[in-house]
């Protein structure tokens, strides 16, 4: 890997999958977390609400994905950790995932056991959640070429 | 004295009114201009000039007149919350339905006169219980599939004496097993008083993706149906309650939620009259459901300047002649996006506030958000404070005194001219794209509210609006300072409520099930059999939530979000 390769990863944007989980619809979070990020210079790619923990898993594969926003603002975060298992078990356990919205304090040990990365609160500033998600990428990217070098070896 | 002025023109007032702007300018110097959510200008002081026609009782008549009368600008009812005080109505729904029912006895016990249903995600989202991921049941509503869960959630409590509002979404189960129980105890549904609370579908459609959907056409006709037969059998139960309060949470500015509620009204009227009905046989039994933010002044003209267009709506497009039929019924819910996981204690304030605006609003029922419902499902100790706050602005701080106490405030009543024209406006658009039922097909008003939601999100970034706690004062935010949220419903409990659902199933008369699933379905097809008769035998032979939604789905078809993003 010379540091040529590297420009040339880093200079596609990093591309996002945002989408909500389990039942729950609300998603005036998320169309605006979409925008936060296309104006940070992401590709988003957006779903609407209700997906299959499968289909978030498949589309994370056929849009190669650096990080998966999940949104949930009434408590679809439980199966959180169902969909880290089958992201791991399709061999993206190196992308992150973020949860954005509501999910108590008591469920933030349930998530990080889980290996999300991050969890945005309400109230989470705009150039916040564009850095953190930035910073999240890089560290992604990092570990895929880590995974790709592996595999060479 | 001439038309239009409240004095003479006078010589000292236009002497006084130039000394005090010249004295304002000379203080303020070059001032950032304000303005409202709704996107008014707000001037610092408001006079005589601003009345519309001026102050005279001609004008006064024609614009606001008394309570119960004309324009009802002032309110619905002649004795207003001194004969009719408004319903603390709590929107509960919690864990399994022997808890709903421990909760809501309790809130009764402290002054709660409206009960409220609210069903878990499963159930909104037309599933039965033993069809989801088990982790996911209970926390945001209770578990109710079937007549039986409704029998316990109801225990003890009521239903005849106070009106009961559910959180219900077509094919209109929760309404259906509430009559169940009803039959059951022996109270005739001509009795029965409540509210179909999420029977507006174009709300669904357009803001809240909470709810299982049937296509469009369907929720079209499945909604007429429901509205028809509580015309027949139920009389007082108020089958449709237009809702602006998912609007409003999913970003429309108050002005938009506005407009667009109306401009659904005017589209469920107008399907009605389609199908062959008297405006003032149906329109009495409209009632209207809305979001108040904490923008206090904003939120009170656009109840009151809501109640004086819905007036003049029923009376000139649909020539409504009973009194009753032009009434602006409503309940208030107080916003949940203004409050903060920040300093949750602050959200009491607010939601204080946010009261007040509905009080001087002139609501009917009042739902008070918890202070922690920011940070997850309210526990018992936030929906008693969410309580007691009504009840301090009613029996301690006397708001039932005086009817419209704002009305004639040079400042209020300008703020209601203008935000009426901004509604009339919002009306206006989506009578231009064809209705309400075209413009959410089209997207148009997924659009309108996304992009309020944006330039909100916009002035909240760059700090024009503070956020106390968010924006603006920022403490440390310490886990230990914030109350604790309510424990997990315990996985033991949720797995014997699946083995007593089982067996509810297991041992009806499986044919009368059937029988009742058939006709459902042959109703869907048919236009001269009213669906919702069908549902209520379904609710009657113990057909569960989940199974009568996946008949209704497979013969009506499911109705996917728009996705605008």
């Amino acid at each position: 890997m010379n540091a040529a390769d590297l420009d040339s990863t880093q200079q596609h944007p990093p591309k996002i999958l945002l989408t909500k989980i389990g039942m729950d619809g609300h998603d005036r979070g998320s169309r605006l977390v979409a925008a936060f990020l296309r104006d940070g210079g992401m590709e988003v790619v957006y779903t609407g609400p209700w997906q299959k923990i499968t289909d978030v898993v498949n589309l994370a594969i056929q849009e190669d994905v650096d990080l998966i926003g999940i949104s949930s603002l009434a408590t679809d975060h439980l199966i959180l950790p169902k969909l880290m298992d089958a992201l791991r078990d399709a061999g993206l356990g190196h992308v992150s995932v973020v949860v954005g919205g509501i999910v108590p304090d008591c469920d933030l040990a349930l998530l990080s056991d889980a290996g999300v990365a991050h969890v945005f609160h309400p109230g989470a500033a705009r150039d916040d959640i564009v850095a953190r998600v930035s910073q999240l990428v890089q560290k992604t990217r990092a570990a895929g070429l880590a995974e790709m070098g592996g595999g060479h070896a | 004295m001439r038309k239009g002025h409240t004095f003479e023109e006078s010589a000292a007032y236009e002497e006084a009114k130039a000394r005090w702007e010249a004295e304002y300018s000379r203080q303020m110097g070059d001032e950032t201009p304000r303005s409202n959510r709704s996107g008014i200008p707000i001037k610092p002081l408001y006079g005589p000039d601003d009345l519309n026609g001026g102050l005279n009782q001609d004008s006064y008549m024609n614009s606001l007149g008394f309570p119960g009368d004309g324009p009802t600008t002032r309110g619905i009812h002649a004795s207003m919350h001194r004969g009719r005080p408004w319903s603390p109505r709590l929107v509960v729904g919690l864990d399994l339905p022997e808890d709903y029912n421990a909760r809501m006895r309790a809130l009764y016990d402290i002054g709660l006169t409206g009960l409220y249903v609210a069903p878990c995600n499963s159930h909104m989202r037309g599933f039965d219980p033993d069809e989801v991921e088990p982790e996911l049941l209970g926390h945001c509503g209770t578990v109710i599939a079937s007549a039986e869960d409704m029998r316990v959630c109801l225990d003890g409590l009521p239903i005849d004496k106070y009106s009961t509002s559910l959180g219900c979404s077509a094919p209109y189960t929760l309404s259906a097993f509430l009559f169940a129980v009803a039959k059951r105890r022996g109270i005739a549904w001509n009795k029965l008083a409540g509210t179909t609370n999420q029977s507006d579908y174009l709300s669904h459609h357009t803001a809240l993706h909470m709810f299982f959907r049937i296509a469009l056409p369907g929720q079209r006709q499945l909604l007429l149906d429901h509205i028809e037969w509580m015309q027949r059998e139920a009389p007082r139960w108020n089958a449709l309650s237009v809702v602006g309060q998912h609007m409003q949470q999913a970003g429309a500015t108050p002005a938009e939620a506005m407009g667009l509620t109306i401009s659904s009204a005017i589209q469920y009227a107008d399907d009605l009259v389609a199908r062959g009905h008297d405006p003032d046989a149906f329109l009495p039994r409209f009632s209207f459901f809305f979001d108040i933010s904490i923008s206090f002044f904003e939120e009170v003209a656009k109840f009151r300047a809501g109640r004086r267009l819905w007036q003049r709506i029923t009376s000139e497009r649909f020539g409504a002649k009973d009194p009753r039929s032009q009434r602006f019924r409503f309940h208030g819910q107080t916003s949940g996006v203004d409050l903060t996981r920040q300093q949750p204690f602050n959200n009491i304030g607010r939601v204080a506030v946010q009261a007040m605006a509905g009080i001087f609003g002139g609501l009917q029922s009042l739902h008070t958000d918890a202070y922690d419902e920011a940070l997850g499902s309210p526990t018992a100790n936030a929906a008693q404070v969410a309580v007691a706050t009504q009840n301090i602005l009613r029996d301690e701080a006397h708001l039932d005194d005086v009817i419209d106490p704002l009305g004639g405030s040079y400042y209020v009543e300008k703020l209601t001219d203008q935000m009426e024209a901004e509604i009339e406006a919002v009306i206006k658009k989506i009578d231009a794209a064809g209705g309400m039922y075209r413009a959410t097909e089209s997207g148009l008003v997924q659009n309108m509210i996304g992009q309020s939601a944006l330039d909100w999100q916009a002035k909240i970034d760059s700090g024009k609006q503070v956020i106390v706690g968010v924006n603006a004062h920022v403490m440390d935010d310490t886990p230990s300072d914030r109350p604790a949220t309510r424990e997990r419903l315990d996985p033991g409990r949720v797995e014997a409520y699946l083995a007593r659902f089982e067996s509810y199933k297991r041992d009806r008369d499986q044919g009368a099930v059937q029988h009742a699933l058939d006709g459902l379905a042959r109703a869907c097809n048919s236009t001269d059999e009213n669906t919702y008769g069908h549902v209520i035998k379904c609710a009657l032979a113990g057909v569960t939530h989940g199974e009568i939604c996946h008949r209704v789905r497979d013969e009506l078809g499911v109705g996917q979000p728009l996705v605008v993003a």
